[in-house]
């Protein structure tokens, strides 16, 4: 049975957020004994209730407060207040996930020691390495079911796929294939094998894709020691005059201000969410915001360098039919200079409906050289770039001057410029892309912008030393002891892959931390 | 193309849809844009129904699809009549934005020029204000949203109800 903590109880473990992070963490304490209160900004959908729609669902699930945007990225201009294609809604961005999952290699824990100093660029070491990370992913593979991880076959490939794989054959890349996804390709965990339904981005239906929604978050239910309190968006985080916080402030379902009170607070609300909660928390005692001594809260935005091609055929390829990321090539992930950059990236297939492809193909454009695209949409196949992009000191979320949202909490402002190095990446990943579909036959192809960012890194970086960074090995904020950071936002650095997994083993490894330091009493 | 021919006065909807065959696309009559080939016309309360004919002529010249029939364009736009009800400022910067366009393209208006690149030259002209980007804003949702275009582009929607793509071709691409 879920558990219910009244306001007061100061012995509970409070998350802000039930995505990635914050979902997993929650099930992990609570599979442990430790109670826990998951305030979560968005309402609960069961994934019967998803849609099979593009606009539809994204009402149904995304975060559309209100945000600002500045700097040089095309998303400022075609959608100035979307800077994050995220979700609002219990389950996080893993409803809306494609549920690729890759471990980072060992030298993307590594990037200033590895790319060396680079300028305009804030590389720093994480203070784990590859190593010391092992456990913990092959823990999250396993608790997500991920494909060609524990004997789980991979997904089989649908039409893009195909394409891809023929493309990549035809240029010599040899690491291609059907991916490692957190989609179920048998029945397991009582849940169902993939459909190839080709709606993964909004929701699945069949509940096979893992999300936070229908794994994590019943199962710390069912231990009686966790309650995810919908609705309910925090707002400021709370602290004594020693400095430790003591609970969370937080608007319920009404819009009414109520406190959670707390042993200990774990913020999980993405990279654009966790930051602005910190700094809106500032006091007489912390005037920059909390966890905020080394400056760095906000700071370092990373999004992955990232663009499509989508690119048409004489003939029909269907590529919305199935998985929507459906299929890998890793052959450039690989870190490799002479390519004119530091750091590598994925090709992964992607299909948006037709919807989404008309805004996103091209935003703003119209005409008919933008329309005779559409015209073939059912001759189409597409792919992904997603890359390391380099930390940037100002590419940062601060809080807009004098906006705020229906809860008087100032908005976030998300600022962001390419580094040279992202543009690089960007560059050759579309020639190459644009190769490898005009070696299958290709009539066209278009280096598509990308896409309000899905991917949010790196706002509350950990490092070594407390001047670097925000939160120390543990996600454990340096400056107190009982705060800690449980999603993307920990990240040093971006690495290739898409973040999920390593996001999630890391919340695995934060609950033992967690846990321990409680039986200890250090916290 | 979309060609608009305004009706004698007098002329009852029934009627014009009734004489389908004198070969006009669009008529506007009294408060509506009428199809009488295709049997469909759409009533405008805030709007001039001359206004919302250059509205469906102007989305087809900004998402030109020949195999898309007029309807849709027009099914596209319509808010924009709701809201110019509901909103004055609204109804202003469309129905100056649509005489605007009128004026830059000479006697005939916008309606007049036979060619969609004399019309899309009139366009480009206005295309960094503010009425012309809530027009395109609002269509590439309004027009690519619609359940009814999708299969003209062999984009088949909506799969959990048929069970997804696993026995229904996900992979039959057959030609590589
Ligand atoms: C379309 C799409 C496709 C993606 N595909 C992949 C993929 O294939 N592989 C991959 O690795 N990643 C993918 N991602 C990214 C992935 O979803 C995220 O990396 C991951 O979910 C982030 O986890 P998180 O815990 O940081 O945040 P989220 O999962 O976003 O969860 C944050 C939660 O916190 C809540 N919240 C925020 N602020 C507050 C507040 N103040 N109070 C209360 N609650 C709050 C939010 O409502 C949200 O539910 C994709 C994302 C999208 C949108
Ligand atoms: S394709 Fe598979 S994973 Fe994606 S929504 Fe359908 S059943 Fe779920």
């Amino acid at each position: 049975m879920a558990a219910s903590f009244d306001l007061n109880n100061d012995g509970v473990v409070v998350i802000i957020g039930s995505g990635a992070g914050g979902g997993t963490l929650g099930n992990e304490l609570a599979q442990k004994g430790v109670d826990v209160v998951i305030l979560e900004a968005g309402a609960r959908h069961e994934y019967e209730d998803f849609i099979n729609d593009e606009w539809g669902s994204f009402a149904q699930l995304a975060w559309t407060d209100k945000r600002t945007t500045s700097g040089d990225w095309r998303v400022a201009k075609d959608f100035p207040n979307l800077p994050a294609w995220i979700v609002k809604s219990v389950g996080g961005s893993t409803t809306h996930w494609a549920g690729a999952s890759l471990r980072f290699q060992e030298h993307e824990f590594k990037t200033l020691s590895t790319y060396g100093k680079l300028e305009g660029a804030n590389l720093l070491d994480w203070p784990i390495t590859l190593a010391e990370m092992e456990p913990y992913y092959a823990k999250a593979e396993a608790k997500m079911g991920v494909t060609g991880t524990n004997d789980w076959p991979r997904l089989p490939g649908n039409n893009n796929f195909k394409v891809l794989k023929a493309g990549a054959d035809k240029l010599g890349y040899k690491e291609c294939h059907t991916g490692n996804m957190a989609i179920n390709s048998v029945e397991r965990d009582d849940r169902n094998s993939c459909q190839q339904t080709g709606f993964c981005f909004q929701g699945c239906k069949w509940g096979a894709k893992w999300s936070t929604l229908y794994t994590e978050i019943p199962k710390g239910e069912a231990t009686g020691h966790l309650e995810v309190r919908p609705n309910a968006m925090a707002i400021k985080i709370n602290h004594d005059a020693s400095g430790k916080v003591t609970g969370v402030v937080y608007a319920d379902k009404d819009g009414k201000l109520q406190e959670q009170k707390a042993r200990i607070v774990a913020v999980a609300g993405n990279s654009i969410e966790s930051p602005r909660l910190l700094l809106n928390s500032a006091s007489g005692k912390f005037p920059d915001g909390l966890a905020n001594s080394s400056g760095q809260v906000g700071k370092n935005y990373m999004r992955h360098t990232t663009g499509s091609v989508y690119a048409i055929f004489d003939k029909p390829v269907h590529m919305y039919r199935g998985t929507t990321m459906a299929g890998i090539i890793r052959d450039e992930a690989r870190h490799d200079p002479s390519r004119g950059f530091v750091g590598g990236y994925e090709f992964e297939t992607l299909s948006l409906g037709l919807p989404f492809m008309a805004a996103f193909l091209d935003p703003g454009a119209w005409g008919r050289s933008f329309t005779t695209a559409l015209d073939h949409y059912d001759h189409m196949a597409g792919l992904w770039i997603v890359g390391e992009d380099m930390p940037r000191a100002e590419n940062r979320i601060t809080l807009h001057a004098d906006e705020k949202d229906a809860h008087g909490m100032p908005i976030a402002d998300v600022h962001f410029d390419d580094h040279p190095n992202d543009t690089a990446m960007r560059n050759h990943a579309y020639k190459q892309a644009t190769a490898l579909y005009a070696a299958v036959g290709a009539t066209r192809t278009f280096p598509t912008p990308p896409y309000p960012s899905t991917h949010n890194l790196g706002t509350n970086r950990m490092s070594e030393k407390a001047a670097d960074g925000v939160v120390n090995k543990h996600g454990q904020a340096h400056d107190i002891k009982n705060l800690f950071v449980s999603d993307g936002s920990q990240f040093t650095t971006g690495a290739a892959e898409n973040p999920t997994l390593t996001i999630v083993s890391l919340a695995i490894r934060q609950a033992g931390y967690i846990a321990a330091q409680m039986s200890a009493k250090t916290i | 193309m979309v060609t608009i021919y305004d009706a004698k006065p007098g002329l009852s909807r029934r009627e014009l849809l009734k004489r389908g065959g004198i070969g006009a696309l669009l008529v506007i009559s009294g408060s509506a844009v009428i199809s009488p080939e295709h049997a469909w016309g759409l009533e405008t309360s805030a709007l001039k129904p001359e206004t919302m004919a250059t509205l469906i002529q102007m989305a087809r010249d900004i998402y030109p699809h020949d195999q898309v029939p007029d309807k849709y364009y027009a099914i596209a736009v319509k808010g924009h009549d709701e809201q110019a009800g509901k909103d004055a400022a609204y109804k202003a910067m469309i129905e100056d934005g649509i005489a605007d366009l009128d004026k830059k393209s000479g006697d005939g208006g916008y309606r007049g020029l036979g060619w969609e690149d004399q019309r899309v030259g009139v366009l480009k002209q206005i295309e960094a204000t503010p009425f012309f980007q809530a027009i395109r804003g609002g269509l590439v949702v309004s027009l690519y949203n619609q359940k009814e275009v999708w299969p003209i582009f062999g984009y088949e929607g909506e799969s959990y109800s048929k069970g997804g793509y696993i026995a229904r071709g996900f992979n039959d691409i057959e030609w590589l």
